[in-house]
């Protein structure tokens, strides 16, 4: 492609004679245009033979099986095939192999070499095909800016829908695996049930295998802890955001504004490490001490310290809306002899209250889907309660656990983490649209 | 008329009365927002405090000092000095012979596995590497520093105190006395830790390191950056310089305020479900986790990057049009040179976010136990806040300092990343 560049140029140069005026675009520009028509057909063959690649060396190898194999079942064939590529990546030693597998791998390892050759020499003679044709238009006239330009625009159009496509791929992703999931358990026992245990049976008849999908004790478990999270922390960050608008001298403001930041910044595992190892002691002590039995993994210890992370979060919210709410308002309250505090009370605070509103509902929707905190800090029996002295689980808590460490996607147990992430999504999408929708009207007021 | 405004008080006496109260609530008002204010802090203050308190310790570590007799009759009894002999000797026994040499008075079997086990196993890894690379120590006799076991280890650093009654402890009281008896030698001291620095994970505390997290951290950073850094400036700048205002971008730009906001979890399940299930990409690998870290990532540089943007004045880009430049070329040459420092920024406050990541990576299999130091984007890994995950999870009383001693080395490099963040603002911050 470099050389195609340089080509493209000087083949530019060349049509003008040296006199670039007569050129419709500047010398670089045919550079351009050249590489592109070499890289970009190379580039669409290799994406296309990396895609197909697989599935005919591997359509190739069964052909060349033994009969007994390929009259096998669909599942037990795929196992032949993966002991075939294992053996190909290194991963088991032929040795030990049966002797028509090692032929089979020697045949695949053979044809991904006889493909990777054969990529290469299309690739080249596409590329060179493209260039060669880029070439032969160069000429005074011709717009090779606008041609360059063009797929340049349309290179940043594709980058911009990416944001929709991630949205989607979540969406279908979770959709599907949470529909298998709703095959095996009807939505409503998952939605309204009340016993949550995801064993399920490896072997009929297995005690306490009854896999039970009522998800309400994690819906219960994780608005407790939220709603012990936001207890902790819309108070100190609304005040503390009030503070600093309203009283704070600058210097006070430019130093402690960053400080409560940093509170933001931190990862959510070390706040994990945080609760699980300084607060839940901390609140089990106390408890000993009052003689309440409080739980080493109490919801009390996480929800406050997820609040902790929170504070920064509602108070730079709040801080926003505050600031935004017009000096005049401030002064009319002032000449009717209001102090400051009442002014703040009865004039900023409702000025300014469906920004707070919708900082709280975004600060929920964190607290909701944070999940490392939970992890590390919450425990994981799924109790139906509402005592903040005792254990409980999240939502994200069980989808951690679920999915870390076995992978088979056709279990309930595995796709029930994926009908919980729908929930979870739905959820905070919910709460994230309404409070965008809030703060966009809000702002709109004042502006 | 004058009779009755006399009978009822007057409006400023009723004020009067009332101000020392209102006065009173002012004040209420006003200490509660600075104990607010003092309440974050302190969070902030015991967080830090919590951490480091725990953690500075593992920046050393006890070591004893063996007299260590390389001999030849238990090494390379051929005398061959061919690797794959020497590869596999039984080094354990050169350790054994050279602790049995100090305290010869140990003759009971139980005593002499306690005598044993107050050295790690690493020791013995560490005299393979030593005769391997250098097969003339055979023959020999050498002093050798050698890591002491983690709960010497924790006895020595004092966060398992002597007074507890034995049976509560790991170590025994003869381990102890033998334990005294070197120290007074001075064949037992705490030196800096440097394997912490360069060893990869490890079930034995006093052998794990950070070093295999923080390649696998930094290769996922590499995945991460090469992927949402031009997409994330490319959809900006198309957003904010090309694109006409119509339903379809508004629909992009709901989109991409919806998914700064998603829990980043949700994430994990779509690399989970797309990359590893339907594309079955290797798991475990920083190439998926790159991938989700950069559409988590995404919608952060892509705020910035317009923020940026749009700061930069209209009459740059009517200057540029008016002597003849095409839009694309006012973008490439005018707008983006003068946006790159914002948009540097915001990308590297994205990718401190994404360094810090932890909960998305766990579905994807970073959670897995690897000893070796990763060497490319396949290889499988783990990241240094699963390394952090896992550590806090572990039992044994020395993986706590571990775990604290690598949350001060995240935290340390999120520190930077914000600062040269902060640094760049300053720097390049233009005020038109």
């Amino acid at each position: 492609m470099v050389a195609c560049f340089y080509f493209g140029r000087r083949r530019a140069l060349v049509v003008s004679n040296g006199d670039i005026r007569k050129l419709n675009s500047l010398p670089v520009y045919y550079g351009y245009y050249t590489a592109l028509w070499c890289g970009i057909p190379a580039f669409i063959i290799f994406a296309f033979w990396q895609f197909s690649e697989s599935a005919i060396i591997t359509n190739l190898v069964i052909a060349g099986l033994p009969e007994d194999v390929t009259s096998l079942s669909k599942q037990q064939l795929n196992l032949v095939i993966n002991e075939i590529r294992n053996i190909v990546n290194g991963n088991i030693v032929a040795g030990t192999a049966r002797p028509e597998i090692a032929a089979a791998a020697d045949r695949y390892r053979e044809l991904q070499t006889i493909s990777n050759i054969a990529l290469f020499v299309v690739m080249m003679a596409f590329g060179l095909t493209g260039a060669a044709y880029a070439l032969s238009r160069v000429d005074q006239q011709h717009r090779a800016r606008n041609k360059v330009e063009n797929t340049i625009l349309v290179f940043l159009i594709a980058c911009s829908t990416i944001a929709i496509f991630t949205t989607l791929g979540i969406v279908l992703s979770v959709l599907f695996e949470a529909i298998r999931f709703f095959q095996s358990v009807p939505i409503t026992d998952f939605l309204f049930g009340l016993q949550w245990s995801p064993q399920t049976a490896i072997r009929p008849g297995q005690v306490g295998a009854s896999g039970a999908f009522g998800a309400v004790p994690l819906f219960v478990g994780t608005m407790l802890v939220s709603v012990i999270a936001m207890v902790v922390a819309v108070p100190i960050g609304l005040m503390s955001a009030i503070y600093l608008s309203e009283y704070a001298s600058s210097r006070l403001r430019a130093l402690s504004k960053p400080m409560l930041e940093i509170l933001a910044g931190i990862p959510t595992v070390v706040y994990g490490f945080f609760a699980a190892l300084t607060v839940a002691p901390f609140f089990r002590g106390w408890g000993e001490s009052l003689g309440l039995d409080i739980s080493s993994e109490s919801a009390l210890a996480a929800g406050v310290v997820m609040g902790i992370m929170i504070i920064p979060f509602v108070s730079s919210l709040s801080d926003d809306v505050i600031y935004a709410v017009p000096q005049s308002l401030r002064d009319g309250a002032y000449s009717l002899g209001a102090t400051q505090s009442e002014t703040i009370r009865k004039i900023v605070i409702p000025a300014a209250l469906p920004g707070i509103v919708a900082g709280i509902l975004l600060a929920v929707s964190r607290a909701i889907g944070e999940t490392m905190i939970v992890v590390m800090a919450a425990g994981l029996a799924a109790n139906l309660t509402i005592n903040p002295l005792e254990s409980v689980t999240t939502v994200t808590v069980q989808i951690v656990t679920l999915l870390v460490g076995d992978q088979e996607f056709d279990s309930p147990k595995t796709l029930a983490a994926f009908a919980l992430g729908l929930m979870l999504f739905v959820v905070t999408l919910i709460l994230n649209v309404i409070a965008l929708y809030v703060v966009k009207k809000y702002r709109e007021q004042y502006e | 008329m004058n009779k009755l405004a006399s009978s009822r008080p007057k409006t400023i006496d009723l004020i009067n009365a009332s101000l020392p109260k209102r006065h009173l609530s002012e004040k209420l008002f006003r200490s509660i927002g600075l104990i607010s204010i003092m309440m974050g802090l302190m969070f902030l203050f015991m967080l830090f405090y919590g951490i480091v308190s725990k953690g500075y310790t593992a920046f050393q570590q006890t070591f004893i000092q063996l007299e260590m007799n390389f001999d030849e009759q238990l090494l390379d009894p051929e005398g061959t000095r061919h690797r794959d002999a020497l590869s596999t000797v039984d080094y354990s026994g050169l350790v054994k012979a050279s602790l049995g040499k100090m305290f010869p008075d140990v003759t009971d079997r139980n005593e002499k596995r306690l005598l044993y086990s107050l050295v790690s196993t690493g020791a013995t890894y560490q005299l393979r590497k030593m005769v391997m690379d250098k097969p003339a120590l055979i023959g020999q006799a050498q002093q050798v520093w050698v890591p002491a076991d983690d709960e010497v280890d924790m006895l020595i650093k004092g966060h398992v105190m002597r007074d507890v009654p034995e049976t509560e402890r790991r170590l025994r009281d003869v381990q102890i006395s033998w334990l005294d008896q070197l120290e007074a030698k001075e064949k037992l001291v705490l030196k800096f830790n440097t394997a912490f620095f360069t060893n990869g994970d490890s079930r034995e505390p006093e052998l794990a390191g950070i070093w295999g997290a923080l390649m696998g951290s930094i290769y996922t950073l590499i995945v991460t950056l090469i992927l949402s850094f031009p997409m994330g400036v490319a959809t900006a700048i198309y957003l904010e310089e090309f694109a006409p205002k119509n339903k379809w971008t508004d629909l992009i730009e709901v989109n991409i305020n919806n998914l700064a906001a998603v829990p980043s979890i949700i994430f994990g399940l779509l690399g989970l479900a797309v990359f590893i299930n339907f594309m079955s990409f290797p798991r475990s690998a920083p190439l998926v986790g790159g991938l989700v870290l950069a559409f988590m990532t995404l919608p952060t540089i892509i705020i910035a990057s317009r923020g940026a943007l749009k700061s930069v004045p209209p009459s740059i880009r009517e200057a540029a049009l008016g002597v003849g430049a095409s839009a694309m070329q006012t973008v490439y040459f005018h707008v983006l040179p003068l946006a790159i420092p914002g948009i540097l920024t915001g990308t590297i406050i994205g990718m401190a976010r994404a360094l810090g990541e932890t909960a998305p990576l766990l579905m994807i299999g970073m959670v897995a136990f690897i000893v070796n130091i990763p060497s490319n984007i396949f290889d499988p890994a783990t990241v240094l806040p699963v390394q952090i995950f896992l550590w806090a999870d572990s039992p044994e009383r020395a993986f706590v300092e571990r775990t604290s001693a690598a949350i001060m080395v995240l935290l340390g490099f999120l520190f930077i990343m914000n600062a040269l963040a902060i640094i760049l603002r300053k720097k390049f911050e233009r005020r038109w």
